[in-house]
């Protein structure tokens, strides 16, 4: 494996588990030709023509879609943390003796843990998804044969459309589904509101198989996975446990610094020009972007501004928004809470919609792009405004990419973030991996003042008169190295073995993450 | 029976110290711990110290900053072990992201708890940045509690804009915590940057409070709020023992009083109280414990409590010092708070305490002029300077007469506007 130093200045492998790699280029300068990857052609003639697909078991439902030694497998994780499923086809892959699977999930959550068992006895080989928690531990440690790959959820889409990964038999959790394989995510016990992440799955495996718990006779309406892809449909008791699936509460941040931040970002977004009738945002589920919602809000009442849309993650903040009219739409990638489920299901105007519509950039354009503004958060940035979400400063894989180097793409990213947390400095010299480019970000707000991207001039001049705390990146750098003490040590590790490699949005390798020495 | 070996075989000398050793080890506490465990901490850290007769210090430290400040937390503890001429130890810490102040004020109480007669003090270099000075009158809206022996909340607290900042010896400290928290807000004086606010602190109840005073009064602490104060007696002894420390410590810099009224005895003495010291800045009211002293109810309405805070206001006009309001304790109310600041600012209070960040903006927001206000001081300036121009002795703005403390209360007026950033600098300008 020769390592090479891409348009970002970071050093990547020429390959990764046995595939050749493409380095960064910069920011739209790779262009791929060609045609997409192409599914298998079916018959009818193949499948039962009174539409039931349900197989007795999900061993039989293996069996029937050909499992092999080395496959690989897909799931969504629309489930969450309560997810039961993925641990269950990883047990039934198990007692059927087949090895070197490689697992391809949206993303993994710490329920997840239970899988490294099968990492250690060879069941699977590799992991090309987030490795959160005890799943990122044991990455990072060097401990799993091959090399883990981290995709953006619109990654994700591309390299599936691409032919980049080819997905042997996708597993697609369906909280409810008819006999012919129609799906959705906003009935039944596990209603996670929807299965955008799945859809790729769906459209590009071999081998499709729903697995429900909530089996309804057909038609099951709506179908956000269409019945036509899906080959085998089966039955179990339990998907998962629904108070981990949604929370019933997403919390807002107590902390009074946070809240602060919120206040600044809202402000920002406000003071700048952004905040205007037709305009758009998008902000996720964490503590302190629910709270910019919240004063966002306010100021949307205030001011009688009314938005065309917001993207989600949903929450309860967001349908409320919905519900008195200061948005026509959601725009929902993902529901965080039962609210979220609920609209879902009752509003028309609250809309389904996948990687492939929201963040794909190997597509006639994305939504990510067109969001006049996103507030994001992150693990590091530094003093260029490259940002890291998917290691901490120590080295370890943390938090998976998501939809996050997707959303860098809109006309004015914010990553809300303190500047430092305990005595962890968040602002540094240098990211420990870079997963968003520092061309892209344009502010970074946090409780020690806004740093606007010098390249974002036009950011610069709309805020020259106003009473926002403007800084710089190095002024709120140099501020908490007075508090957390200046030449933090970076993490020891083993330059020569690569552990995971971050992907760009097109495909190409953005950064490295390497083994740590304990 | 206890037996001495070999007792022929040893030397006179040998014995004493065998003795001596025996003495010393039946005195002295081998072991001692400061700070805090549990999964709840951070921000903070939990030292043992473990004394040894040999093997040299061995360090165990369990940190999550390890690998950014691993190196940098053993060296530190190291030099404390040198300073304090401990040579011998075993040192057990777990570290929650504790910043250097912190390990520096709990490794110190570990020490002292070890050798109650240590004097040294081992001090964090005195921060540039918290030189700075502060007068007897400026605006005091809002002034922040910070619990004395909680750091977490040390770093941030002046980035919220409070007018003050005060760190709390007192109620919000366990008696069993007193001595933590002296370090703790020593140290937090010296490096803590509280981008300046005014750096208050509350110390305890006479006369402990006294032994308060030689943590903060050398490390520029601008006001000293005394708690329960009941007589001018009390003040007069805060302020002997201040100007011996002042003294003792080279200080210069001007430290001011703020005494806490919250007894009957306590507002019926409110004026020499005001009275008992020129460093006396401003008088507080604490109405939780007043209520209780006179045996009702704290209401929100606040009818109880109307004489006392009256006559606290009048007692600090009367001295010229200004007047404080207690604490809004729901901090979850936004709109209460707003309306218990405007009836406290129709009182006559200047001030208002803050038990949560998010409740200074509020309070100084609602401390601030009216609009209505504002546009009768900026005529009444005007209409005064232009007659001034003039020489004209008398001024009228409509039917009514200017003399001068309209003129000084518009002039105020104006002053706190500006200070709210409600006002232009160039009003005079605009008009």
């Amino acid at each position: 494996m020769k390592m090479i130093k891409n348009a970002a200045g970071r050093m990547v492998p020429s390959e990764v588990n046995g595939v050749e790699q493409i380095p960064f280029k910069g920011i739209g300068k790779y262009k791929p030709t060609g045609n997409k990857a192409k599914p298998p052609i079916r018959t009818c003639a193949d499948y039962p023509a009174d539409g039931n697909k349900i197989v007795k078991d999900l061993k039989t439902a293996l069996k029937k879609a050909g499992l092999k030694n080395g496959m690989t497998i897909s799931t969504h994780h629309h489930l969450r943390n309560g997810d039961v499923l993925t641990n269950l086809l990883f047990d039934t892959i198990k007692s059927m003796g087949v090895k070197n699977i490689r697992w391809y999930p949206s993303a993994s959550f710490p329920c997840h843990e239970h899988l490294i068992q099968y990492l250690e006895d060879g069941t699977i080989h590799h992991i090309e998804g987030s490795m959160n928690g005890p799943l990122g531990r044991y990455t990072t440690e060097g401990k799993m044969k091959g090399v883990g790959v981290l995709r953006s959820h619109g990654g994700r889409y591309q390299a599936v459309q691409d032919g980049d990964v080819h997905i042997d038999i996708a597993v697609i959790a369906s909280p409810t589904a008819d006999p012919f394989g129609n799906a959705n995510g906003v009935t039944g016990n596990a209603a996670c509101g929807l299965l955008g992440f799945a859809l790729a799955d769906s459209e590009y495996a071999d081998q499709v198989i729903c697995v429900t718990d909530n089996l309804v006779p057909f038609p099951c309406v709506p179908w956000q996975i269409q019945g036509n892809n899906v080959d085998h449909v089966v039955e179990i008791e339990s998907l998962g446990d629904a108070s981990k699936i949604v929370s019933g509460t997403t919390q807002i941040t107590k902390s009074p610094d946070r809240l602060l931040i919120a206040e600044y970002t809202a402000r920002f977004v406000k003071e700048s020009g952004i905040l205007k009738n037709g305009f758009s945002f998008q902000a996720g589920a964490g503590g302190t972007s629910l709270a910019f919602a919240i004063y966002l809000k306010e100021m949307m009442k205030e001011a009688n501004i009314k938005a065309r849309f917001i993207r989600g993650g949903s929450t309860k903040y967001l349908v409320e928004m919905l519900e008195e009219g200061l948005t026509d739409y959601i725009l929902d990638g993902q529901t965080f809470d039962l609210e979220g489920v609920r609209s879902m299901r009752e509003n028309p105007n609250h809309i389904n919609t996948s990687p492939f519509t929201s963040y794909n950039y190997h597509g006639k354009g994305n939504f990510a792009s067109m969001l006049d503004c996103v507030v994001l958060g992150a693990t590091e940035v530094d003093i260029n405004f490259n940002a890291n979400v998917a290691t901490h400063s120590d080295g370890y894989l943390l938090h998976g990419i998501g939809g996050w180097q997707n959303c860098l793409a809109s006309k004015c990213t914010i990553l809300a973030i303190p500047s430092f947390r305990d005595r962890i400095p968040v602002v540094v010299d240098e990211v420990t991996t870079v997963c968003g480019p520092g061309e892209l970000v344009d502010v970074i707000i946090t409780e020690r003042g806004i740093a606007i991207n010098p390249k974002r001039k036009d950011l610069l001049k709309a805020v020259k008169d106003t009473d926002l705390p403007i800084t710089t990146i190095k002024k709120i750098k140099s501020e908490i190295d007075e508090i957390c003490g200046k030449n933090p040590a970076k993490p020891k590790l083993n330059r020569d073995k690569v552990v995971a490699v971050i992907k760009w949005v097109d495909g190409t390798l953005l950064d490295s993450v390497y083994q740590v020495v304990k | 029976m206890f037996k001495l070996p070999h007792f022929d075989k040893l030397s006179v000398t040998t014995l004493n110290l065998l003795i001596k050793n025996r003495v010393n080890d039946m005195a002295q506490i081998k072991k001692a711990s400061a700070g805090k465990l549990g999964d709840q901490v951070r921000s903070d850290c939990f030292i043992e110290i473990e004394l040894k007769q040999s093997g040299g210090l061995n360090i165990d430290l369990k940190s999550k900053v390890e690998v950014m400040f691993g190196d940098q937390i053993r060296s530190l503890i190291e030099k404390m072990c040198t300073f304090f001429e401990i040579d011998n130890a075993v040192i057990s810490i777990t570290d929650y992201g504790a910043l250097e102040y912190v390990i520096m004020a709990r490794f110190e109480l570990a020490v002292k708890k070890l050798f109650p007669d240590c004097e040294k003090e081992f001090l964090p270099e005195f921060s540039a940045k918290n030189k700075y000075k502060t007068v007897k009158e400026r605006l005091r809206r809002s002034r922040l509690y910070l619990p004395g022996n909680e750091p977490k909340f040390y770093p941030n607290a002046g980035l919220h804009k409070p007018d003050a900042v005060i760190l709390d010896l007192e109620d919000s400290v366990s008696h069993t915590e007193k001595d933590a928290a002296q370090l703790i807000v020593r140290n937090a004086l010296r490096v803590v940057d509280f981008y300046g606010s005014e750096r208050m602190v509350r110390i305890n109840q006479l006369p402990l409070g006294l032994d308060d005073l030689k943590y903060i009064v050398p490390n520029n602490v601008h006001i000293i709020l005394i708690p329960k104060v009941e007589t001018a007696e009390q003040i007069i002894e805060i302020h002997d023992e201040v100007n011996r420390l002042k003294k003792v410590y080279k200080v210069n810099n001007e430290i001011y009083f703020m005494p806490i009224i919250e007894s009957a005895l306590g507002i019926i003495n409110s004026y020499q109280i005001a009275k008992a010291s020129d460093k006396n800045c401003a008088l507080a009211i604490g109405l939780e414990d007043y209520t209780a002293d006179i045996g009702v109810q704290r209401t929100n309405e606040g009818k109880e409590s109307i004489f006392a805070r009256s006559i606290l206001i009048n007692s600090a006009k009367a001295a010229g010092i200004q007047a404080i309001d207690t604490v809004f304790s729901d901090v979850a109310d936004m709109e209460g708070l707003r309306e218990s600041v405007i009836e406290a600012k129709s009182l006559g209070f200047e001030g208002k305490g803050c038990i949560h960040p998010r409740q200074v903006p509020i309070v100084n927001a609602a401390f601030a002029p009216t609009e209505k206000e504002i546009e009768r001081a900026k005529k009444i300036v005007m209409s005064f300077e232009e007659a001034e121009k003039k020489g004209i002795g008398v001024v009228s703005l409509g039917s009514k007469m200017i003399d001068a403390p309209v003129v000084k209360r518009a002039l105020h007026t104006i002053d706190v506007a500006l200070l709210n950033g409600i006002l232009d600098k160039d009003w005079r300008r605009e008009l």
